[in-house]
């Protein structure tokens, strides 16, 4: 794991000085309320519906049990007890006081975190799949990079001010799991005729109100100009994007007025003049980083009491054949600790559960622990002997869920529960649904279904992705909640289609009680999961079982 | 009046000359021009080697185009003398002189409100400096 140099570690200090003495010179009137804003957002401080909220970043997913203690310190100490886990890997604090952020941000520091550029038109926490470096189909480890990337984006001069937030996310794995798609920029690790390893660059993907799946700007970027190629894009961006209005100011949009091709020309202009002022120091930088990525020595150890814990007992059977992912080495297994307990609110883990993960990271876990743009905790290297020790642990603190990847393994955002922006509630919707399908005892024989809602058309809960999406709509006043399906966020990545005419907040629950039941009936065995169905049959079944058949000729005439 | 902001602080204007509009930079007597944030640089690509002086206008501190276009003035070769002008802030000074910026200009209220002793606390620009180390 990457530990700050003293020049992180001064800057970092440095930063959080500075922050002291902006918020002191919002109170003395040296910054007007506009100008602290975006100062405020680019150290993570957001005003919010009832406070402010802090948001931390957790570069690339990965921490520490030091650095999660230490989270859990700032929830007990600065907050209620508690965090909440994004969609993008940082963790926020939803009640802290404005004189004590900058204390926050010194006991951050203290353990090598920060909440610089997690908010405001910046590029933002820079984010990785959680399982690098774990997991069995991977390239290589895509942390290191995406460790450059945060050293070079973090008060990069040109970039502090941009037309809107910029978002990147990096993978190492044909498998994608960071949503790369739907980024800003997009990096899929790849090989070359040659065997070098290089990126693919994905260009103009984002969800929100205008949906885009990202474009393929350069189908090989050697690794070595990485830095330079992002930084032709930004800065290419930069001149290019509207400012006249910010729902046509990310990158997607100015990607799409300007045409895929121009704006690759105007990019590679500005990589020819820039490329030669990175003269390879970076590279060496960027080797001392995968240095420190360097894998755990992996222990040598026999798995038999797994194996007879896993074969006596149907509870642990069961979380293990849900919560565990393959491991690039056989004895041992990538751990999903699930942060959604059926009824609880999704991403929200207690002071309590973060000690309780940081302890089991220590003792069994290499110290090492994940968060997943899913919103759940990871133990990226466990010994497989160790898995029964954990499961009971975890049992004890109600974070043994067996639910992962399943229909209450939803992502939601904070929605009108705590979100200035939302226009319906989210968080509520995802505990019914979580609940009711618990009742009905059916979750497992669901299998494999991605729910994502959000609250607003801002789309922060990825509702465009979801094999089922919900976006909850004010419609006068009343909560009113649209359905999309087929989505995916993953290396097929495909934008949702909308079912229809949208529901209720008392109807929305019974709707996705019916597509689920529909589903059960049409699917062709107990393996074609719910989005293999919806691509065989199409909208159609799915529509009548939401609308009616009824319904079917007035949808013929309305199209 | 307005004030100068360079690395020792407050200073009075020492450019007397005139300063032409962006439409007037191809006139051969220009020595200085006024280029706004939303200027396409490459309009300024003959004219470099003749102009001492570039003022870029920040009209709102929030858009920052103006860091990227004095970064491209002086990768397409300008040495003369690079000014932001308007409303940019104290927290901006680093930014723009790591920019290529030479020096602000701003008015007496934003003076007023913002002193000199909060310009010089950013005037340290080689100080934590993550782009020099990765370019060096």
């Amino acid at each position: 794991m990457y530990t700050y140099t003293e020049f992180d570690e001064a800057f970092v200090r440095n930063r959080v000085a500075q922050f002291r003495g902006q918020v002191n010179r919002r109170l003395d009137g040296s910054l007007t309320e506009d100008e602290f804003k975006p100062l405020r957002l680019m150290n993570g401080l957001y005003l919010q519906l009832h406070a402010y909220m802090l948001r931390v970043a957790i570069p690339y997913g990965t921490l520490n049990s030091g650095q999660m203690r230490q989270l859990a310190y700032l929830a007990d100490k600065w907050d209620k007890g508690y965090g909440h886990f994004t969609t993008r890997q940082n963790i926020q604090y939803n009640w802290p006081k404005l004189g004590d952020v900058p204390d926050m941000l010194d006991a951050l520091a203290d353990v090598g975190m920060h909440a610089i550029q997690t908010s405001g038109n910046t590029i933002r926490n820079v984010t990785a799949d959680h399982f690098a470096g774990a997991a069995a189909d991977e390239i290589e480890d895509p942390r290191p990079v995406a460790e450059l990337l945060r050293q070079w984006s973090t008060d990069h001069p040109e970039f502090q001010f941009l037309p809107r937030k910029f978002k990147i996310a990096v993978t190492g794995s044909p498998t994608d799991r960071a949503v790369t798609k739907a980024h800003d920029i997009g990096l899929r690790m790849v090989r070359n005729a040659a065997g070098e390893p290089g990126f693919e660059v994905i260009v103009g993907g984002g969800l929100g109100r205008t949906p885009m799946i990202g474009k393929v700007i350069n189908e090989f970027l050697p690794k070595a100009d990485l830095l330079p190629y992002c930084e032709a894009i930004v800065a290419t961006y930069n001149l290019l994007g509207r400012r006249d209005n910010k729902y046509k100011a990310r990158i997607k949009i100015t990607v799409h007025e300007n045409g895929l091709d121009t704006f690759r020309e105007l990019v590679d202009a500005r990589f020819a003049e820039i490329r030669g002022e990175f003269s390879g120091v970076d590279q060496k930088i960027l080797a001392g980083i995968e240095a420190q990525f360097a894998p755990p020595p992996l222990r040598q150890a026999e798995t038999t009491s797994f194996e007879v814990r896993y074969a006596a007992d149907p509870v642990f059977r069961s979380w293990a054949d849900t919560n565990l992912s393959a491991h690039k080495s056989a004895d041992h297994a990538i751990v999903t600790v699930s942060i959604k307990k059926q009824g609880q609110t999704p991403g929200d883990a207690t002071s309590d559960q973060m000690r309780l993960l940081a302890d089991i990271a220590a003792t069994h876990a290499y110290d090492e622990l994940r968060i997943s743009h899913e919103q759940n905790v990871i133990l990226p290297h466990v010994h497989k002997s160790d898995l029964p020790a954990i499961y009971d642990a975890l049992a004890s603190v109600e974070l043994a869920t067996a639910n992962v990847g399943l229909v209450s393994d939803i992502i939601a955002c904070p929605g009108m529960d705590y979100c200035a922006l939302a226009t319906a509630r989210s968080i509520p919707v995802a505990q019914t649904i979580a609940t009711r399908f618990d009742e009905l005892k059916l979750e497992h024989e669901i299998g494999p279904l991605k729910i994502k809602i959000s609250g607003c058309i801002n789309a922060c809960g990825h509702h465009h992705v979801g094999h089922i999406g919900i976006l909850g709509l004010d419609r006068a006043g009343v909560e009113n909640y649209q359905i999309t399906l087929g989505g995916d966020g993953t290396e097929t990545a495909v934008i949702g289609e909308r079912t229809g005419p949208g529901f209720a907040y008392d109807e929305i629950v019974p709707a996705i009680e019916r597509l689920i039941g529909a589903y059960l009936n049409i699917r062709q065995s107990d393996d074609e999961t719910f989005i293999e169905t919806y691509r065989r049959l199409g909208m159609e079944p799915f529509k009548d079982a939401l609308y009616g058949e009824s319904a079917r000729s007035g949808r013929a005439h309305a199209a | 009046m307005n004030i100068i902001v360079q690395d020792a602080g407050f200073t009075p204007e020492t450019w007397s000359g005139a300063i032409a509009t962006l439409d007037e930079v191809a006139d051969e007597s220009a020595t200085a021009v006024d280029v706004p944030g939303d200027a396409n640089p490459d309009d300024l690509a003959d004219h470099l080697d003749r102009l001492a002086l570039i003022r870029i206008g920040f009209a709102s501190f929030a858009d920052g185009r103006g860091f990227t276009l004095a970064r491209r003035l002086r990768r397409m070769g300008f040495t003369g003398r690079l000014r932001a002008a308007g409303h940019v802030l104290a927290d901006q000074y680093t930014m723009a002189r790591r920019s290529g910026f030479d020096e602000v200009e701003i008015d007496a209220d934003l003076a007023a409100r913002q002193p000199e002793e909060q310009w010089r606390a950013r005037a340290d620009v080689h100080a934590h400096d993550y782009q020099s180390r990765l370019r060096a």
